[in-house]
């Protein structure tokens, strides 16, 4: 579905990520039949789409949670393959997981840095395998503060003691402390009331406005039409369409998801 | 959660929402916080009231340098495989093995020595061995195959403890034969003496040990990791942490921990028997329990554990010296263990 509007904006720029034709069958089933995905740089593009449309499988596919029949993957115009979620973070995609993949017991320092942990330098860090906590408080401190996660009193609580818009805040922040280019986010504000979801969407913006890419996976169309550039609706394991959120409404939207209305040929 | 959902003004409506303040207030909530931060306090506390209450119906008797030394020489043995018993609970499993473990390796420890006349260092770099492999197999069981720890190491046990049988032909070594021959068997019975406190090189070594483990499980990465696993291994999965491989290097660490305690347990009896350690087992687990820390998983202290380990010593030793039937030590252990879960969910619940 690559629209001639569509091809005059990816002349000017480069998307940073691009999916060509993917490809999943589980048994019978195809959950992937030929999915494509353009990602711009600096922009929040929301997938929406039916239950069982394929979205998670697309967004499990480019965060290296599994692996594909067949189709590409390009970040920055080179060919990638993951083979595990550690190997699409290391190319610089993170993901924000709808049940967040955070230790409640853990200090929030502890949960930004799990598994990318700091240690010190020199005798103790080489030999003793010292933690550095300073730094590691410091940077999600600093983390914290630039997304307007402010005011935290004891950044070593617990997780389990935060509330949920300050858990989803937690893991947002840590994919922004680590995620260079891309963040996938699924889901951000199922779990939440009205005003949390409202600071996540905030929270949505100021990472886009600092230059990284997201990707939106959400059922709330209103949420999806005030955060997205673009929206790419996915129906049957295909892009059906992208559409620009200030040209159509969310019925539309809607209607075109479901397969109520044909979808837009420009 | 308190959520002050009906407050109109909007503008401050995001400031709470974006803020970190802990708005829990009052005394029993303060208790919380502080046991939920410090999960070891509660151990201590009972540990020191009852020092305390023993010292002041006992006197001298009890508060002397011998008799309080005299504890930790009965606890060193369930303090070491306390220690890795917690490694092992911590990620939500639970070792059954670790007796069996910590004899089959003492007595490899002796029949290499006394029947194959290796030399006794080897001898004992063959028993830490013999320990490590048990916890591998424990871990590999666990972790790749993802069958449960309580099964695994149910068999394991029964496994272990019948090779141990098996091997030794139920044969005990003599204490004077090790002393004779192989008196590195029995390095951690030598005692040091001060002013009438007597530290054996037992005691010293749980210490160090429970120490070195809690600079281990609360100052590197892999520490870090044990507690993630233990808390969530879904979300730790994600996070980066590689799970099974800290699932089997816990039991592989805590197999080689119980090897050691089967060392540190030649110095503690002299001899080397298969049937020693018969409820080392259910003490570890009882002194994991009421050092607060879950069975659940990714909480607690090592030195809850210690502590736990402790007030046992405490209570059997202060209760024989008081002359009652030794079955009250173990009326009142069982009071503590209910006691201290029904904390744990306290706690738990308090905190999510």
């Amino acid at each position: 579905m690559n629209s001639p509007a569509h091809q005059a904006e990816s002349a000017a720029v480069q998307p940073i990520l691009t999916a060509r034709n993917l490809v999943k069958r589980f048994g019978s089933v195809v959950a992937l039949n030929g999915a494509d995905l353009d990602l711009f740089p600096g922009e929040v593009l929301a997938i929406i789409g039916d239950n069982g449309a394929g979205k998670s499988t697309l967004i499990k596919a480019i965060s290296g949670a599994l692996r594909l029949d067949s189709g590409e993957i390009s970040l920055d115009g080179a060919s990638v393959s993951f083979n595990s979620p550690l190997q699409a973070r290391a190319a610089g995609i993170e993901t924000v997981y709808q049940n967040l993949a955070l230790s409640p017991a853990l200090s929030i320092t502890d949960n930004m840095f799990l598994g990318r942990e700091i240690r010190q330098k020199g005798f103790a860090g080489r030999w003793l395998r010292r933690l550095d906590r300073r730094a590691m408080e410091t940077q999600a401190r600093e983390k914290l503060s630039e997304l307007g996660l402010l005011t935290i009193q004891n950044i070593s609580q617990s997780v389990e003691t935060l509330s949920g818009g300050q858990r989803q805040g937690i893991a947002v922040a840590r994919a922004a402390t680590f995620g260079s280019k891309v963040i996938i986010m699924d889901e951000p504000t199922a779990a939440l009331g009205v005003k949390e979801s409202r600071r996540v969407l905030e929270l949505i913006q100021d990472v886009r406005n600092r230059g990284i890419s997201i990707i939106l996976i959400s059922h709330n169309m209103p949420h999806v039409f005030e955060v997205a550039d673009r929206v790419h609706v996915h129906r049957l394991g295909r892009r059906l369409c992208v559409i620009d959120p200030k040209t159509y409404t969310m019925s539309d939207a809607v209607a075109f998801m479901t397969g109520a209305k044909e979808a837009p040929v420009d | 959660m308190s959520e002050t959902a009906d407050t109109p003004d909007t503008s401050t409506d995001a400031m709470e929402v974006a803020s970190f303040d802990d708005n829990r207030n009052g005394a029993i909530a303060w208790i919380q916080r502080t046991l939920h931060n410090n999960p070891s306090l509660v151990p201590f506390t009972v540990l020191l009231v009852s020092i305390a209450v023993f010292g002041l119906i006992l006197g001298q008797k009890f508060f002397s340098p011998f008799a309080l030394t005299l504890i930790l020489q009965q606890v060193a043995i369930v303090g070491i495989v306390g220690a890795a018993q917690t490694l092992v609970i911590l990620t939500a499993g639970i070792d059954l093995s670790v007796g069996a473990i910590m004899v089959i390796s003492s007595v490899v420890m002796g029949q290499f020595t006394f029947r194959y006349g290796i030399p006794a260092p080897l001898a004992v770099v063959a028993g830490l061995l013999t320990g490590a492999l048990c916890g591998y197999i424990n871990g590999w069981l666990v972790a790749r195959m993802r069958l449960p720890p309580f099964i695994v190491t149910l068999g394991m046990w029964q496994i272990v403890l019948a090779s141990n049988f098996l091997y030794s032909a139920n044969e005990t070594i003599r204490s004077q034969d090790i002393a004779e021959h192989a008196s590195i068997l029995q390095f951690f019975g030598n005692k040091i003496n001060i002013g009438g406190a007597v530290f054996t090189y037992g005691v010293i070594a749980m210490v160090v040990l429970v120490l070195g483990l809690a600079y281990v499980l609360n100052q590197t990465a892999w520490g870090r990791h044990v507690y993630a696993v233990g808390d969530d291994p879904e979300a730790a999965e994600l996070s980066g942490v590689q799970t099974q491989k800290i699932l089997i290097s816990v039991y592989v660490v805590a197999g080689t921990i119980c090897a050691f305690a089967g060392w540190a347990l030649v110095g503690r009896i002299g001899s080397i028997s298969p049937t020693a350690g018969q409820f080392t087992n259910i003490e570890s687990i009882t002194a994991v329990v009421i050092g607060g820390v879950s069975l659940f998983g990714g909480r607690g202290s090592i030195l809850g554990t210690l502590f736990g380990a402790l007030i046992v010593g405490v209570f059997s030793l202060g209760l024989r010296l008081v002359g009652t039937d030794p079955q009250w030590t173990f009326l009142l252990i069982g009071l503590l263990i209910i006691f201290a879960v029904a904390v744990d969910q306290w706690i738990r619940r308090a905190s999510a």
